[in-house]
This record gives C-alpha cells, structure tokens and sequence, in this order.
C-alpha cells in the first residue's frame, strides 16, 4: 500500500512550454518547478527531451499524464504504462499526477478527457487501474478532478467523496483543480465552497489553475468551457483564497495550453499565486 | 450561476454518500462508453440517455462540448503537423480532409507526435484532391520531418574515419545512418513545393521527380535535395549493403564527393562497421 506525500514545493508552477526555455533559464522566479504533459516526452531524442534533460537539473518536475485513461472500461494499455515507466525512471519527477477521466476505448485515443458515472463500479475500476499504475512506478500518483459539462444519471457519489474514496483505499495523492471546481460548480449548479468544505484537503499534493471560456446551455444558462487559454478568472483566484485558508500552503500550477501567450504574461500569473501563497498564514 | 449545494451533506465515509434514486423505483439509464464515443463521433446519433444538466434536464448541447473538444484537438494537430498541406489546399478545405481522416482515423496511442501517419495515404485516395498530384508526398515530406525531429540522438561519424581506411576496406565497410534520417523519393517536385509554399521568396518549383534527405545536425532536422544516384545510394545503405554495393546501386553519374559532402556535413552518419 502506498501513501502519499507532497513532494512538490509549495510555490507556484507552469506548464512548461518550449517556447518559453531561454526565459525560464534567465528569470524563472517566483517560479519554482515545471509541469510537463508525460506524453511529450515519450519520443526516442531530440530537442524535447534535451531541454528536459536541461531543465530537470534546476527545477523540480511535474509530470502530469493526460493519456493514460484511467477511468476506461478496459484494462490500461501496457505500452503506455512500459513508457511511463521508462520516462518517470530516467527524469525521476517530483510528482506523477493523472486525470479522474477516459480517453481511449478499443486502442482508439480520443485526446479529451471524458466524464465517468460515480458509481461503485466506476469507483472499483478506477481502484484496480490506480492500484497498477502506482505497482508499475513504485510510488503513489496524484488523480486530478475533472471539469464537467454534464451528469450521470446513475451516479450515486458526489465528485468530492468519490475523490476521497479513491485516495483512502489507494493510498494516492489528490490533484485538486480549482479552476475545474469553480467551472464544474456554474455548469451543474452547485456550490464550490461547499466542494472544497467536503476535498479531502490533506491529500492535495498539487492545485491547479487555468483559465476558461463562456458559453450557453440549450436553456441559456452559463456553461463554462475549461479552455487553459487565458488569464485565470477572478472567482477562481477567491476560490483559491478559500481552499488555501483551509488548507495551507500548496504548490500552485498555472496551465495556459492554448494561445500561449509570451513568458512575462505567463509569469505574471505565478506572480499572482506567490502574492495568495504569502497570503496565507502558515 | 445556480445557488444550489451539493446533494446532501459532505459524507466522509462511503456509506454516507447519498444515492440519488433512493425514493424512486426507476433505475437510471447507465452510460456506457461505447454509447458516449458513438454518439461523440457521429452528431446525427441522438445524445445519450441518462446525461443530464445539474437540474435532471437532458444534456443537450452540453454533450456538444465533448464532440468539439475531440474533433478540435485533433483537427489542431493535424494542422500544426501538416502546415504546408493546409497552406496548398487553404484552411476550410484542410479542415474538412482533417475532420473526414480524424473520423475514419482516430489516433492509435496516446502520442500524439504520431498522429498523422496515414494521413498521406489519405489524402491521396481523396478523388477531389488528385488534381494536386503532389499534395500526398509533401505530406510525407512533413510527416518525415517529424518522425526525425523525435528521433533517438545518435554520435556523429568523424570524417577521419573514413579518410583513413584503404579503398578495399572502405568498399567493404557498411555506414550507419543516424536514426533521424529519411530518404523521400518522388515523381514530384516535392522539396520545391514545399520550399516554395513554407519559406517566402524560394523560387518556383519546376516540372521534375525530387529525391529527398532528411537529417539533423542537432536538433532541427532539415531537408535536402539528393543528386542523381543519391537516393539509391541511401537506400542500399538504410538495409545494410556494403559501401561497394551502395555505390553501384547509385549508378554512373553519380558524384560520391558530393554526397559524403552532404551526409558528413547534415550529421547523417553515424557510424562505419568494418569487416576486420
């Protein structure tokens, strides 16, 4: 049985990206590690795994998998879990962390990470496929709440006790996304502070923030869009001011994936997450 | 935004999670995932029964996010692998070609460096884009410079290794090429094409076959055009014939100086193996 323990600092992050090397090597701070999605760095050489090489020696690193489909109906892919395997060995990352979500059926990857039933069956499966990965890699993973546009019908757990469900028989770490609490609570109508109230706030070994779009339900309700294409919004930034209060200190990852912008833009965002972290009393 | 909690207080055992249909003996309808991927990937398919909004309501274009979501981030990366094919065929018409291949084509593996493998072969059985007869190989083209831009780093070969063998063992020996080299033969004026559509002011392509080397020096691969003979030259050496064999492959008019020229300086060897 593995049991988690934070490994990251608690300061804030990015999700690196190549663009921005030479400006993370010459004015990283207030930035204190690098996320990287696993599946990047899974080629034979090149520059990506380089820069890696490069990076990792002065900063810790996140890796943070998003093709791994944890929560499939089928059994995870040997292959890739023999290439997270081999990645995680020889980059010896702070952290591996993954998604409560599906992406591949029948050896077919869809490149989104689609929404599961909280059921005890799902919450069986996804024990088994946790229990695996953590096997394969010798060490405890965190899982990640999603962002969700819809529910399931058959769903007889709330996303926060089903979380803490998972951590308690696997022993893993959570991933807690506060942009995903606060997009997932608009778009099904629920509170996000009574969200954060039931997180199992002592597992979280890494928080998440990235920016979303706005857009309307049939019924011309707000449906929020987890884009990581832009500034984090206001209320999620209050949002983390309350997780933080309860929780203290966290490392705090900003995720910008689409229209990344230049790396002064990018730094002002963990300049914003350095000012809550220091907010908080310890 | 809705001002309703979450269902039931915030239980922190299994036991006190709330079922849902607790009062009502009508079983909800469960999703399973071949029924959402089926309804994902074709939009005329009714939306599922048993996705809902936070009020019960059916999800409706909610479920559209997903279908976006997949069909958008594929179509993405076929454009940012493929940027000189949208530049031929324009945007609306790459964005069609991608949504027709993502469909008959999902991904095969979560590594999405290698996604758009087929997508050459694709196009080329696309009957209203067989006027662009070269349009299939510069997507080869595009597809190589990829696979070589991930490929294993390799050593590159010292040219002293070679000056200082005899021509006997030298015809004998058999170079190794670095793994991120790729030989691209076509009927088509390919790496003009491709030039003349990528980097402005290159000049216009003429009527003729073009032979293609890929390689990279560190870590930026680059094409090259092969001379006469270079290409069946490379070939022999890619499944392992001698130096002597390689060489008759290429044929009288084919300038070897020039062609060791070229592979020592792109950091195309990466070894010789003598006979002892």
């Amino acid at each position: 049985m593995y049991d988690f323990e934070p490994n990251l600092p608690p300061l804030p992050g990015v999700g690196y990206k190549p663009q921005h090397y030479r400006d993370i090597l010459e004015e990283a701070a207030p930035v204190g590690w690098l996320e990287v999605h696993a599946e990047n760095y899974m080629g034979a050489g090149g520059r990506p795994l380089a820069q890696m090489r490069a990076l990792s020696e002065r900063f810790p690193i996140s890796v943070h998998g998003v093709g791994l489909s944890i929560g499939g109906a089928g059994r995870l892919d040997p292959e890739h879990l023999a290439r997270l395997k081999h990645l995680v060995g020889w980059l010896n990352p702070a952290s591996f962390s993954e998604h409560l979500a599906w992406s591949t059926h029948d050896s077919h990857f869809f490149n989104d990470l689609l929404p599961l039933p909280y059921t005890d069956a799902t919450l069986a499966r996804i024990c088994d496929h946790i229990d695996e990965v953590q096997d394969v890699l010798q060490r405890p993973m965190l899982l990640e709440n999603p962002s969700s546009y819809l529910a399931f019908a058959e769903s007889t757990w709330e996303e926060p006790a089903f979380l803490r469900e998972i951590a308690r028989r696997t022993g893993c770490g959570l991933l807690l996304d506060v942009n995903n609490v606060f997009v997932s609570a608009v778009n099904l109508g629920f509170s996000p502070q009574n969200y954060i109230d039931a997180y199992d706030l002592d597992r979280v070994g890494e928080i998440h923030l990235g920016g979303h779009d706005e857009d309307e339900d049939d019924h011309g309700a707000p449906l929020l869009i987890d884009s990581h294409g832009r500034e984090v919004a206001d209320p999620v930034w209050a949002l983390l001011d309350y997780v933080l209060e309860r929780s203290g200190p966290k490392p705090i990852l900003i995720e910008w994936d689409t229209d990344v912008p230049d790396w002064p833009v990018l730094r002002e965002e963990a300049v914003r997450a350095d000012r809550a972290l220091a907010g908080v009393l310890v | 935004m809705s001002g309703a909690d979450l269902r039931g207080a915030a239980p922190s055992q299994p036991e006190a999670a709330t079922p849902r249909d607790i009062l009502s003996t009508k079983k909800p309808n469960p999703v399973s995932q071949a029924g959402f991927l089926g309804a994902l990937r074709d939009a005329e398919l009714d939306v599922p029964d048993g996705l809902m909004d936070g009020e019960g309501r059916p999800a409706g274009r909610r479920f559209a996010v997903y279908r976006n979501n997949v069909a958008v981030s594929l179509r993405e990366a076929l454009e940012a692998g493929f940027p000189a094919v949208a530049k031929l065929i324009g945007p609306e018409n790459f964005a069609r070609a991608a949504g027709m291949y993502l469909r008959a084509e999902p991904p095969g593996s979560p590594l999405m460096m290698g996604y758009g493998a087929g997508f050459a072969d694709f196009l080329a059985g696309i009957e209203a884009l067989n006027s662009i007869g070269y349009l299939a190989d510069v997507a080869r083209l595009e597809f190589a410079l990829r696979e070589s831009y991930h490929a294993a780093d390799a050593p590159v070969l010292n040219p002293a290794r070679l000056q200082d063998l005899s021509e006997e063992a030298l015809m004998a020996a058999r170079l190794v090429l670095a793994p991120s080299v790729r030989l691209l033969r076509s009927p088509w004026p390919v790496l003009s094409v491709y030039r003349f559509t990528m980097t402005p002011g290159s000049p216009k392509p003429q009527a003729q076959a073009e032979d293609v080397l890929i390689a990279r020096p560190e870590f930026d691969p680059e094409p090259h055009l092969l001379p006469t003979g270079g290409a069946p030259f490379l070939a022999a050496v890619q499944v392992g014939q001698s130096f002597g064999a390689a060489l008759e492959a290429a044929g009288e008019d084919f300038d070897l100086g020039a062609m060791l020229g070229l592979l020592l300086q792109t950091g195309a060897l990466s070894d010789i193996i003598t006979i002892p």
